[in-house]
């Protein structure tokens, strides 16, 4: 404890204060049991179980998983990045959010603001934007994956269905997104997109009015466009997620192997 | 004592032969429910805790057997797979509350006409007129409610699997998979710009206009089919169909070498998508024309 000339070293002292904390009732309150942050954790089976047990985690993962499914070489870690993906876009859409006004012309210029004015701004839009186009990636490359290892076959097949949701559900995202820089490419390719929608039978115009907002892409478009993808899609493709994610656990862990 | 194991029978079938002095074999064939020779050697076996008051009841007239109705045990037992002799024990313990004599299919009469001492015995009927309470106050019986086949909880469902630890074998993967996948993008994000064109213009229609990436495969559809075919029909049935995979490919095996058939479909339109996505965005230029990419350069926006 004491060094020689009996005072306590600045070592000691922090190691002291860290004990010290780590024992209170506050830190006790917050790391439950097994949790590696706690006061004694030591490297057992059993704590291995709590970790995950006493976790939050535990939503999302068994205590133990089929050693084949951790291999990166089975999933090609596809499901999870697309996941991962979901979570960066939404903090980074948050982000943006605060400097954006879904009207013309001020979304344009927000956005050009956000390139010149904005501490990060550039950077946070460049990360919501390819992680946007990376998402669908890998949402597709997920699907293939899924579909060579014939992980749709029984108990699966409606997690499956789920995923051709969260397909749909991802397109639709980040085809809402598209337009809200309310630039040439927003708005032309947003148009040639919401036209093949027209041509549905029957109900073709009625389909890309409610969508549009009118008869052809107008600012009312905009807002409509905005509230879709910053409120009402990710809330249902949150929704459908969590089963996802249900599902996978309940229909056994992950498949295989083969 | 029809379900207990063999081996457990032979055990407490030569205990009690070591006690009785009597053979093991005879003492275990008794167990099994052949023939008792004598009614005692089956009493220690089961004794009910009803027996105590049957025995001190008068004896009842040999009555046809009104709740029971003759039921046959044996047919029941194996209907429901409930052992003979908890069927009986059941029906006796009704039979003794209600008052009225137990008869079964093909024993009745003479188990009816046994008298008090042999029912006792068990095996035989209790009978008990009906003022004369079942069972004294504060003596409890043991009622039989249901029996579980040891199969029916013991059966091994799932083969035991190889498996890790989520923690810390899954989690670290995943960590840094999140950290890479975070790192990738911040990197490239530094680099390279997203795209930012002039203020949108309604009279000012570029020329090519292009959907974004993802729906260029059916623009270029666009190019061959009618409208109502490229950006309708086909769109819509591509996403039924991939939603009813599950239900369609009815082959269980997940070995690819026995599926051909369902990954050559599947390859086919994924391929067949990539390439008129890849056909769509670079090899489209004015017009929706034919161009090449290295000549008149890229007519596309990420
Ligand atoms: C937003 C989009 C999606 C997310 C975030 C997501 C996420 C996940 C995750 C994390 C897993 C665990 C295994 C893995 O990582 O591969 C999984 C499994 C699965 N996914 Fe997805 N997924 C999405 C879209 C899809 C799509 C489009 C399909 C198919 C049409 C699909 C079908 C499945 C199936 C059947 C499984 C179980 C696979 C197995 O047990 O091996 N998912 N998903």
């Amino acid at each position: 404890m004491a060094n020689g000339d009996g005072r306590t070293g600045l070592i000691d002292r922090v190691k002291e204060a860290t004990s010290h904390i780590r024992t209170s009732q506050v830190w006790q309150s917050i790391f439950r049991p097994g949790s590696p942050f706690r006061a004694g954790y030591n490297d057992s089976p059993r704590n291995r179980s709590y970790v995950i047990m006493n976790n939050v985690l535990y939503h999302l993962h068994p205590v133990k998983v089929k050693r084949h499914g951790v291999r990166l070489s089975y999933t090609l870690c596809l499901g999870g990045l697309s996941f991962f993906l979901f979570i960066l876009l939404t903090i980074t859409g948050i982000f943006l959010m605060f400097y954006y006004r879904p009207t013309s012309p001020a979304a344009f210029e927000d956005i050009q603001a956000l390139s010149t004015n904005i501490a990060f701004g550039q950077l946070v839009r460049n990360m919501h934007r390819w992680g946007a186009h990376a998402m669908v990636l890998t949402v597709f490359l997920h699907m293939a994956r899924v579909f060579y290892h014939g992980a749709y076959k029984p108990p699966r097949e409606f997690n499956w269905v789920v995923g051709v949701v969260l397909l749909l559900l991802t397109l639709l995202l980040s085809f809402t997104g598209y337009l809200l820089p309310w630039d040439q490419l927003a708005l032309w390719a947003v148009t040639v997109g919401s036209n093949m929608g027209r041509y549905a039978p029957v109900i073709g115009d009625q389909v890309s009015f409610a969508l549009v907002g009118g008869v052809q892409i107008t600012p009312d478009t905009l807002l409509r466009w905005y509230v879709l993808h910053v409120l009402f899609l990710p809330f249902i493709i949150v929704i459908f997620m969590a089963v996802h994610f249900w599902r996978v656990r309940k229909d056994g862990g992950i498949s295989g192997p083969l | 004592m029809a379900e207990l194991p063999e081996h457990l029978l032979r055990r407490s079938a030569e205990a009690r032969a070591k006690a009785e002095g009597r053979p093991v074999d005879e003492v275990l064939a008794e167990m099994k429910g052949e023939e008792s020779p004598t009614p005692a050697a089956a009493a220690p076996a089961e004794a009910p805790a009803a027996a105590a008051p049957a025995a001190e009841a008068p004896a009842a007239p040999a009555a046809p057997a009104a709740t029971n109705g003759g039921r046959d045990l044996a047919a029941e037992s194996t209907q429901f797979g409930v052992p003979e002799e908890l069927l009986r024990r059941g029906a006796m313990a009704r039979a003794k509350a209600s008052g009225v004599a137990a008869v079964f299919a093909g024993e009745g009469a003479s188990v009816a006409a046994a008298p008090p001492a042999a029912a006792t015995g068990g095996g035989g009927a209790a009978a008990a007129p009906a003022a004369a309470p079942a069972v004294p106050e504060g003596v409890r019986t043991q009622r039989l409610l249901t029996v579980v086949k040891a199969g029916a909880i013991q059966k091994v469902k799932k083969e035991p699997h190889d498996k890790v630890s989520t923690w810390p074998h899954l989690v670290a993967i995943e960590f840094v998979a999140l950290m890479v996948c975070t790192a990738a993008l911040i990197v490239f994000s530094a680099f390279v710009d997203a795209p930012l064109l002039e203020f949108a213009n309604f009279n000012e229609q570029p020329n090519p206009s292009k959907a974004p990436w993802y729906f260029l495969g059916l623009q270029e559809l666009l190019a061959y089919f009618d409208p109502q075919v490229a950006g309708v029909i086909l769109p819509g049935f591509g996403l039924l169909g991939l939603a009813v995979v599950p239900y369609v490919d009815r082959n269980p095996a997940v070995r690819p070498s026995d599926r051909k058939l369902a990954i050559m479909i599947f390859s086919f339109f994924f391929f067949a998508s990539a390439v008129l996505t890849i056909y769509g965005s670079f090899f489209r230029g004015p017009g929706f024309n034919f161009t090449f990419p290295w000549s008149e350069g890229v007519f596309f926006d990420f």
